[in-house]
C-alpha cells in the first residue's frame, strides 16, 4: 500500500521511529481505542490522483452558472479584483501561517492587520477597528451583544431595511437569550423615525440600522442618533464600504459601533464565504468589542512592533466572561481588504464609487422607462434600488435568466407580499451595453410573460 | 518597517479604472454625501507588492517552517486545492442565486458538493447529518449548543448547565454562555483524564449536556468513553463532541459510534485547509438522529432526478447561524483534499500523525519532563518545570526555537499542566524534519542548564525582539490614525 | 509574600480592614504577583449594593482577567479612581496606594467566613 503524497515517512523511517517508540505496530499506539470503539463502517472512496480531482471538480464547476450578467447583489457584489491581490495573499508566508501568537516570527500578518484596521478606520472615520470578525451578518450580531453589555439594557430595535438575512441570523443566536426585539418596518425606503422614536425608551440597548439600506436607499442617520443617545442608547451602523466613497460616513453620524460586510473589498463571491466582518467603534468602548485586536508597541530595542492586544477579553482567558466565543477571525480576509483599499487609495475609492452611482442611476433612468415598470424613487441610492414590476418578480428574474441575465433579487423571499418589487445591483463591471442590454430583455420578457 | 500609509504621495495611483461610458448623474443631496476623502494611502501597484512582499518576508508559516503548533494541525496544505477554490465557476458564483425562483439549476455542481462533502463527513464521523454552515471551529461549537438547547426546548426539559472538563478550550463554557447555558468544570485526575467521580457528583437533570475532545487535549483518548456516554444520557444530556483533535482517529474511531451525539469538525486543521494567519476556516457540525431537526437552514438535498436544490423547511430548525452555506471556498478545499486521500490516504493520515508524535515523546522523554507518561495521540504535553526552577520558563524555550528557524509548540496550553509544552508535529513533517526539532529541544534544554540567562535575549535573529505587551495595552494604538 | 497582620483575607486573595463600619477592600501580594503588571480595573459604581463573595470588581493584565469579590456586604461608598489612570498601583502598593474600594457594612458578623493574617498564611503554603 502506498502512502498518500502527503506524508514523508518511509518504510525505513517508520521502523526505525517504532523503534525508539518502543512497539512493533503503529496499531499498538493505538491501543487505547478498544475493539469495541473501532469504526462501524469507513466506507469512503478510493483515493485519486491530484490530476483526477482536479478535472472532477472542474467538471462540477462547469454545471455552475457561467457567462451570468450579474445585476444581483443584497450586499455582495460582483466587483473587480486587481490581479495584485490573489498574487500577493496566495504566497505562503501569509496563506500557510496561523494566528500570530509568537509576535517576533509573525509582524507580517500583525502589521498588516494594524494597516487592516486603520484603513477601516479612515474609511468609517471611526476611531478602532478589530481585526475582522467572520462575515457581515456575525458582525451585527456581535455588535448587538456589544451593545447590550455597554449598557446593560436587553431591547433592542431594528431597521425593517437592515438585510432580511442578518435579521434572521440575528434572531436564531438569540433564541436562548432574554432580548426583546422591535422591528420597524421603513418610511418611504428609509428609516421610519416616527416609529423609531416611539419604541425608543430607556430600557433600549441600541438601534440598528444600515446604509445602503436592503432596499437600496441611502440616508442620513444623524438624527436618529441624536434621538437613542437622548435615551441613553447606542446606534448601531452596518455600512456597505465601498458606498463609503461617496456617502456620509458613521463616524460623521455620530454611529457607536458600525459593522459591514467585507467581500467588496477584494474578496471573490465564493458561493457565500468566506467573507470579511469588519467592526469599528469608538474608543471608549473598546474594552467591550469582540474579536481580536492589533497594537503598536516596541520591542526590546525600542523598536515600533505589533501585537495581538487587549486579549484579556479574549475567551482563552475570559472563557464563559468572554466578550464573544471567536477566538479565530478572518486574518487573511483582512489582509486582502487592506491589499484593495491600498491600491483604491485616497482618490481611487472616490472615483470608483462615482463610476457605480453613474452606472447605478443610468440603469435606473432606463429601467424606469420601460412601460408597467416604476423605479422607486423616494430615497437617493448608490449602486443598488428597488423597481415594482407589473408582473411577479419571481417569474420576471426566471425567465431573464434564460437569456443570460440575473436581473435582480425577488423581494418576496424575505418581504412577504412583495411579490411584484425586485433589487437591482449596478458595479463597475457593468458597461453601457450591458445595462442596455438588460434594459431591452426585460422590456422584451415583461412583454412575453 | 514602515507602514503603508507612511509611503503615501500625493496623486500617486495604484489603480486603473474604465473610464465612465455612462452620463455622468446628478449628484447626491449634500447631507447625504462624504465631504473628505478617507485618508487612504496614495501608492502604486509597484509599492503595494513590495510593501505586502516585504510583510510577507515577515512571518513564519508552514510553507517556510516547521511549525509544530500542539492542538492547532499546522501540516502542509496541498497547493492544487488552491487553484480548485479559485476556478472560475465556483470563486465568482453569486450566493443568492440558488435564492431565485428555479435558480438552482444555476448552481447545480456547487451543490453537489456541498451535499457529497455532507455524506463524506458523515461517513467519517458515523453521524446522520451535517451542516456546512458554521464559519469557524468556534462558530460550530456555538451552533452545536444552540441545538442542544433546541432540544431542550422541545422537549420541555429544565436545563441549565453544560458540563467542561477543565482542559478544555476556553472557546467551550464560551460558546455555551452564548447558547444560554452555565458551564461546570470538571477536573482531571493525575492521568490527564476527567474524573468520573466527580462527573457523577455534577449530573444532575439540569445538565443539558457535555463538551468534550477524544483524544483530549492533553493528547490522550479516554479510554472510559461509553462510561462518560452512558453517564450523561440517563439524565438525557447530549454529548458534544469537540472535532478539534480528529486528525489523531481517522479510520480508528468514530465520534458517532462512541455515543456522541453532536460534533464539530474544524476543516482547517484535519482536512488541510490553510490557516491563513488567523482564518478564514469552516466549523462543519455533524449530529445524530436526536439532534436532525434542529439543524440550521437552508440544507441541501437531492431531488429523485438525482438534483439538487436547497430546502429551508424544517419547522423546528435552530434558524440561519451564518448568512449562507458556509464558507464554501474552503469547503472546496476540504473536499479535493478528501477525494485526493480516499480511505487509505486518510487513515495513514492519523497513522503517522500519532507516530511522529510518539516519536517526539519518546526521544524528550528524560530532556523535559512528561506529565502523561503514556502513549499519545497525534500532540504530546511536555513541561518545562524542571528548566523553569532555573528561571527558563516554557516562552522562553519557544523564543529560542524561533532562532532555530522552528514555529514554536503551543506553550500554556492545556491549562492543567503547568508550564506546559504541547507538540503536534503533524503527518506530513518528516523524520529527518523532527530529529532537527528534538535536537534543538535538547540543545535549548542543555542552554538552560548551563547558561539561563541567555535565553531572556531570543530571539535575536527576528526583525524584532521581545514585544512590550504591557505598553500595547497601556498606550493602546491600534489605528495609525488615532 | 506579604501578610499583613491585622487584615483579613479570602480564599481568593482579596484583602479587607475594617475601620468604623467602613470595610476597605483590595487584593493581596500574592494575588497581584500572579495577575503579572495589571493594566487595567473595573472598578464598581458607587452606591452599588454588594453581597459577601459577589463580584466587586475585575482586573486585568496582559495575560489575565480576573473578577474581585466582595469580601464582606454592604454598600459602596467609595472607590479608588486613581487605579483608573494608574493600575500598576494594585503591583506597587497592593495594601496601600492599591486600594480597590471602601464598603459600609452592616455589621461585623460576616468576618466569620474570612481568613486571619495566619491562617491565610497556612493557605498560601497550602497552594505550594
Amino acid at each position: 500500500m502506498s502512502l498518500n503524497p502527503y506524508i514523508a515517512n518511509t518504510e525505513d523511517d517508520v521502523r526505525t521511529m517504532l523503534e525508539v517508540i518502543g512497539v512493533e505496530r503503529i496499531d499498538d499506539l493505538f491501543h487505547d481505542i478498544q475493539p469495541q470503539h473501532g469504526p462501524k463502517s469507513f466506507d469512503l472512496p478510493k483515493g485519486r490522483s491530484e490530476y483526477e480531482v482536479v478535472e472532477h471538480v472542474r467538471g462540477l464547476a462547469r454545471r455552475n452558472a457561467q457567462e451570468l450578467l450579474l445585476f444581483v447583489g443584497g450586499g455582495y457584489y460582483d466587483h473587480y479584483i486587481p490581479a495584485v491581490i490573489p498574487s500577493l495573499i496566495s504566497r505562503g508566508e501569509f496563506l500557510t501561517a496561523y494566528t500570530p501568537y509568537q509576535p517576533e516570527c509573525s509582524q507580517g500578518t500583525l502589521q498588516a492587520l494594524y494597516e487592516y484596521q486603520s484603513s477601516l478606520c479612515a474609511l468609517t472615520e471611526m476611531e478602532v477597528s478589530n481585526a475582522s470578525l467572520y462575515d457581515g451578518g456575525t458582525a451585527l450580531y456581535e455588535a448587538m451583544m456589544m451593545a447590550l453589555r455597554v449598557n446593560g439594557r436587553n431591547k433592542v430595535i431594528v431597521d425593517g431595511g437592515v438585510s432580511p438575512i442578518y435579521r434572521k441570523m440575528i434572531r436564531s443566536y438569540t433564541d436562548n437569550l432574554n432580548i426583546e426585539f422591535v422591528e420597524v418596518g421603513p418610511a418611504h425606503g428609509q428609516s421610519d423615525r416616527g416609529q423609531i422614536e416611539k419604541f425608543l425608551d430607556d430600557q433600549t440597548s441600541a438601534v440598528i440600522v444600515q446604509n445602503p439600506n436592503f432596499f437600496g436607499a441611502v440616508d442620513d442617520h444623524s438624527d436618529i442618533v441624536k434621538m437613542a443617545h437622548a435615551k441613553g442608547a447606542l446606534v448601531i451602523q452596518s455600512v456597505y464600504p465601498i458606498a463609503l466613497g461617496m456617502v456620509k460616513t458613521p463616524g460623521q453620524m455620530g454611529v457607536d459601533i458600525a459593522t459591514g460586510e467585507g467581500q467588496s473589498l477584494g474578496l471573490p463571491l465564493n458561493f457565500g464565504g468566506p467573507y470579511l466582518g469588519f467592526m469599528v467603534t469608538k474608543k471608549e468602548y473598546i474594552r467591550k468589542m469582540p474579536g481580536r485586536i492589533v497594537g503598536e508597541t516596541v520591542d526590546a530595542q525600542g523598536r515600533r512592533c505589533f501585537v495581538n492586544t487587549l486579549q484579556a477579553r479574549e475567551q482563552h482567558i475570559r472563557r464563559e466572561k468572554a466578550t464573544s466565543n471567536i477566538c479565530t477571525n478572518v486574518s487573511l480576509c483582512a489582509v486582502q481588504a487592506a491589499m484593495y483599499l491600498s491600491l483604491l487609495g485616497r482618490q481611487g475609492i472616490r472615483d470608483l464609487a462615482r463610476l457605480i452611482f453613474d452606472k447605478a442611476e443610468y440603469a435606473k433612468h432606463l429601467i424606469g422607462q420601460i412601460p408597467g415598470v416604476e423605479v422607486k424613487r423616494a430615497a437617493p441610492t448608490f449602486n443598488e434600488f428597488t423597481v415594482s414590476l407589473p408582473k411577479p418578480a419571481e417569474a420576471v428574474v426566471e425567465a431573464m435568466i434564460s437569456r443570460g441575465i440575473a436581473a435582480g433579487f425577488p423581494l418576496s423571499k424575505y418581504y412577504p407580499g412583495m411579490t411584484q418589487y425586485m433589487t437591482v445591483a449596478v458595479t463597475e463591471k457593468r458597461t453601457r451595453n450591458d445595462i442596455e442590454r438588460y434594459a431591452q430583455q426585460l422590456k422584451d420578457v415583461l412583454g412575453k410573460i | 518597517m514602515d507602514l503603508i500609509f507612511e509611503k503615501s504621495i500625493e496623486g500617486r495611483r495604484g489603480y486603473s479604472l474604465p473610464e465612465s461610458d455612462v452620463p455622468s448623474a446628478k449628484p447626491l443631496a449634500a447631507k447625504y454625501v462624504r465631504p473628505q476623502s478617507p485618508t487612504l494611502p496614495e501608492v502604486g501597484e509597484l509599492d503595494v507588492v513590495r510593501h505586502f512582499m516585504a510583510l510577507s518576508r515577515r512571518n513564519f508559516s508552514v510553507d517556510g517552517n516547521f511549525y509544530p503548533l500542539g492542538s492547532c494541525t499546522m501540516k502542509y496544505n496541498p497547493r492544487f486545492t488552491e487553484v480548485l477554490a479559485a476556478m472560475s465557476g465556483l470563486a465568482d458564483l453569486h450566493p443568492l442565486l440558488p435564492q431565485l425562483a428555479s435558480g438552482d439549476r444555476l448552481v447545480q455542481g456547487a451543490l453537489a458538493i456541498l451535499y457529497e462533502m455532507e455524506q463524506l463527513l458523515c461517513e467519517i464521523t458515523g453521524f446522520s447529518a451535517f451542516t456546512l454552515q458554521p464559519l469557524a471551529g468556534a462558530h460550530g461549537e456555538l451552533t452545536g449548543a444552540m441545538m442542544i438547547a433546541a432540544y431542550h426546548k422541545a422537549k420541555k426539559n429544565r436545563k441549565k448547565y453544560i458540563i467542561a472538563p477543565d482542559s478544555a478550550h476556553g472557546t467551550n463554557p464560551a460558546s455555551a454562555a452564548i447558547a444560554g447555558f452555565q458551564t461546570i468544570t470538571i477536573p482531571s485526575t493525575e492521568e490527564g483524564v476527567m474524573d468520573l467521580a466527580a462527573l457523577e457528583r455534577a449530573l444532575t437533570d439540569e445538565v443539558a449536556g457535555i463538551m468534550l475532545t477524544c483524544p483530549d487535549t492533553a493528547g490522550i483518548f479516554n479510554r472510559d468513553i461509553d462510561k462518560i456516554a452512558q453517564m450523561v444520557h440517563k439524565v438525557d444530556g447530549l454529548m458534544y463532541y469537540d472535532g478539534a483533535n480528529l486528525n489523531a482517529v481517522l479510520g480508528r474511531c468514530r465520534p458517532g459510534d462512541l455515543g456522541f451525539d453532536v460534533m464539530h469538525i474544524n476543516l482547517h486543521k484535519t482536512f488541510s485547509t490553510p490557516h491563513g494567519g488567523g482564518g478564514p476556516g469552516a466549523g462543519p457540525v455533524g449530529v445524530g438522529p436526536k439532534l436532525m431537526p434542529y439543524l440550521p437552514v437552508s440544507r441541501v438535498v437531492r431531488r429523485d432526478d438525482g438534483t439538487f436544490r436547497l430546502n429551508y423547511d424544517y419547522p423546528e430548525s435552530i434558524g440561519y447561524v451564518a448568512s449562507f452555506y458556509g464558507n464554501f471556498a474552503v469547503i472546496v478545499r476540504a473536499y479535493a483534499y478528501i477525494l485526493l486521500l480516499g480511505k487509505e490516504g486518510l487513515k495513514q493520515v492519523s497513522d503517522h500523525a500519532v507516530l511522529n508524535a510518539n516519536y517526539v515523546m519518546a526521544r524528550l522523554k528524560g530532556v523535559f519532563d512528561l506529565p502523561f507518561d503514556r502513549t499519545c495521540m497525534h500532540e504530546c504535553v511536555f513541561s518545562a518545570c524542571a528548566q523553569s526552577k532555573n528561571g527558563v520558563h516554557a516562552i522562553d524555550l519557544a523564543k529560542y526555537l524561533i532562532d532555530q528557524g522552528i514555529h514554536p509548540m503551543t506553550v500554556y496550553f492545556p491549562l492543567i499542566v503547568r508550564e506546559a509544552m504541547m507538540i503536534e508535529p503533524t503527518e506530513t513533517e518528516s523524520k529527518q524534519t523532527i530529529d532537527r526539532f528534538i535536537q534543538c529541544m535538547m540543545d535549548a534544554a542543555d542552554l538552560a542548564a548551563r547558561d539561563p540567562e541567555a535565553f531572556h535575549a531570543f530571539p535575536k535573529t527576528m526583525p524584532i525582539s521581545r514585544p512590550d505587551e504591557v505598553k500595547a495595552v497601556k498606550d493602546l494604538n491600534v489605528n495609525f490614525f488615532d | 509574600m506579604e501578610v499583613i497582620d491585622h487584615l483579613f483575607y479570602t480564599k481568593e486573595h482579596e484583602w479587607v480592614s475594617i475601620d468604623d463600619g467602613v470595610a476597605t477592600v483590595g487584593i493581596t501580594e500574592y494575588a497581584q504577583d500572579a495577575m503579572g503588571d495589571i493594566t487595567f480595573i473595573e472598578l464598581p459604581n458607587v452606591d452599588m449594593e454588594v453581597e459577601q463573595f459577589e463580584q466587586l470588581a475585575s482586573v486585568e493584565s496582559v495575560k489575565a482577567a480576573n473578577d474581585v469579590y466582595s469580601p464582606l456586604s454592604g454598600k459602596v461608598i467609595e472607590v479608588n479612581s486613581e487605579l483608573v489612570d494608574c493600575p500598576e498601583l494594585l503591583n506597587k502598593s497592593c495594601y496601600e496606594l492599591g486600594w480597590i474600594a471602601k464598603v459600609k457594612i452592616a455589621s461585623e458578623e460576616e468576618t466569620s467566613k474570612l481568613m486571619g493574617a495566619e491562617e491565610y498564611r497556612t493557605y498560601l503554603e497550602s497552594l505550594e
